[in-house]
């Protein structure tokens, strides 16, 4: 009884925190998927999505659904400046020297960050009261409820987009050959302004979201983030949509099981094991097909 | 005839490699004008450079009394040409309908596209079967029907076709090359790339023979097919 109790309650934790994790690896691997580059800054981008996120609602006085649109919108452009000035240039350049810019870019938000904020962390102010729901024995708090419907809602606007507008099948066509894409009208530089776009929105998403959780923002809080859902990326296989949620998601109940039976020290460990084992049992992921290309 | 495209002495490179040294080609309306040569000749990159996927270093394409060496891939097709490319190329992932809109990428009126798509499934029964499946469960031959009608979509004045009879069997080739005939007889342009010189030159009512990136005959399609060096070089006797 214990035990399943414990079970049961760290897949509750597991999946709130997952869905944030898939949330970030969605931005990974939508980028991988049109210009396969492993975008290194990506969690820095959800770092600045929580600062901005923070300030909308400290500063301005917004409420959390507003300060979260703002922060979505200002990140996802954001996203498109940093693709056009430090990506797009090296579009025909070996694929190292955009893995070594993208490292670059990631120091340079973080320490341009760390210049306008200060490295000192800051609280999160709580947005929403502090409530939590009992089912049976197990306890729900509001925060996780929220996120959870914000993932959720955020996943299902995201499919709609990619499966039926028409810009969502250019971004599958483009992914997918993007020479043949433009064969067909589409114009990729717009693709892929537009894919960063989205990503850095959902980054950022899962920055204020992470604010919320643990009331705690501070410069450097993308780093490991941005690893995991790298992580999380690679267990789904990147490129594909759905196995950076289900990777998300995986990650998230692992990391719960390992802090609620193990003990909390090796929660990153066990992030790190997964990736090592991803990759050398089946590196093209778990919903990958063998002969995916890999970095 | 009216001229619809000309290719002006064009030089293109793949980094130091000179692929294309000098070439000049015609292609007037309602022609099927063919490229035929070996493997590595240039015949590909001839056709990606005119769709503007590559640049010519020296050299001009005129389209419609339009300079369009330079312009970019994706407005290349606006200008009305489209490209079957090699190997197909068709979006495996998506479903054979899906392939089909984004053919019509560029075109917004719906009603239209509407019957396009209904005009490219009475040419290929197939592929409207087949409409919900995933592209890259389809045979070879459907998957070169499906690249045809993709390209058709775009409702093209020009259409660029690259080796369509690539690794199909015989029965199917006639099958494709009838169906580009009546693509032609219904008003569009063709300039067919090809390998099996034989079946290119029997469509054809021009030809051009390409060598190392340089053209070293060109005319009358009937006239190549009977001459001695193309039926050496080409037709194996
Ligand atoms: N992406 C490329 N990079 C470097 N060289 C290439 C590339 N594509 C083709 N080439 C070279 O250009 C020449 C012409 O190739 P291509 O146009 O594909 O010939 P064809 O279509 O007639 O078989 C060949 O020598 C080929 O090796
Ligand atoms: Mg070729």
């Amino acid at each position: 009884m214990d035990f399943t109790h414990l079970l049961v309650q760290q897949l509750i934790n597991g999946v709130s925190l997952g869905s944030i994790y898939a949330l970030i690896a969605l931005g990974y691997t939508m980028i991988y998927g049109i210009i396969k580059l492993i975008n290194f800054a990506h969690g820095d981008i959800y770092m600045v999505g929580a600062y901005i996120g923070f300030f909308a609602i400290t500063q301005a006085g917004m409420s959390i659904v507003p300060a979260l649109l703002v922060s979505m919108v200002v990140t996802g452009l954001l996203g498109m400046v940093v693709e056009k000035l430090a990506y797009k240039p090296l579009r025909h350049a070996p694929r190292i020297s955009i893995l070594i810019t993208a490292i670059g870019v990631s120091f340079f938000l973080e320490y341009t960050s760390m210049y306008f904020v200060t490295p000192t962390p800051r609280t999160f102010p709580a947005v929403i009261d502090n409530i939590s729901f009992n089912l049976g024995s197990f306890v729900i708090n509001g925060q996780q409820l929220m996120i959870l419907g914000i993932t959720v809602l955020l996943m299902a606007i995201l499919t709609f987009i990619v499966q039926k507008t028409k810009t969502g099948k250019a971004m599958r066509a483009a992914s997918f050959d993007t020479e043949t894409a433009q064969l067909m009208g589409i114009d990729s530089d717009r693709i892929i302004s537009l894919t960063f776009c989205i990503g850095s929105a959902l980054a950022a998403a899962a920055g204020v979201l992470v604010g919320i959780y643990y009331n705690t923002i501070d410069p450097l809080m993308g780093i490991m983030p941005g690893l995991k859902a790298f992580v999380a990326a690679v267990l789904g296989g990147i490129g594909i949509l759905p196995g950076a949620v289900a990777g998300g998601i995986i990650l998230g109940i692992i990391e719960a099981l390992v802090s609620g039976f193990l003990s909390s020290t090796f929660r990153d460990a066990a992030a790190f094991a997964i990736l090592i084992l991803v990759l050398l049992v089946k590196p093209s992921g778990l919903f990958g097909k063998n002969t995916r290309e890999k970095v | 005839m009216e001229t619809m495209l000309k290719i002006d002495n064009i030089h293109v490179y793949y980094g130091a490699i000179h692929a294309i040294k000098g070439i000049s080609l015609e292609v007037k309306q309602g022609e099927i004008v063919t490229l035929i040569g070996a493997n590595g000749a240039g015949k590909s990159t001839t056709l990606r450079t005119i769709s503007g996927l590559l640049k010519p270093k020296e050299g001009s394409i005129r389209f419609m009394e339009k300079d369009i060496a330079g312009v970019k891939a994706h407005q290349i097709v606006k200008e009305g040409i489209s490209q079957v490319p090699e190997g197909r190329r068709i979006f495996a992932e998506m479903s054979v309908l899906e392939n089909l809109e984004l053919g019509a990428f560029i075109r917004n009126d719906k009603d239209a596209i509407r019957e396009d798509m209904e005009m490219v499934f009475h040419r290929f029964p197939r592929l409207e079967e087949r409409k919900e499946q995933l592209a890259g469960t389809l045979s070879g031959g459907e998957q070169q029907m499906l690249a045809m009608g993709r390209a058709l979509m775009s409702r093209p004045k020009l259409l660029l076709l690259d080796e369509p009879s690539m690794g199909l069997a015989p029965l199917l080739i006639r099958e494709i090359f009838s169906i580009i005939q009546d693509i032609n007889k219904t008003g569009t342009t063709v300039l067919l790339v090809e390998q099996n010189a034989n079946m290119a030159l029997s469509i054809a009512h021009r030809a051009y023979v390409l060598e190392t990136g340089r053209i070293t005959l060109s005319g009358d399609a009937k006239e190549l097919a009977a001459s001695e060096e193309v039926r050496k070089a080409y037709l194996g006797g």
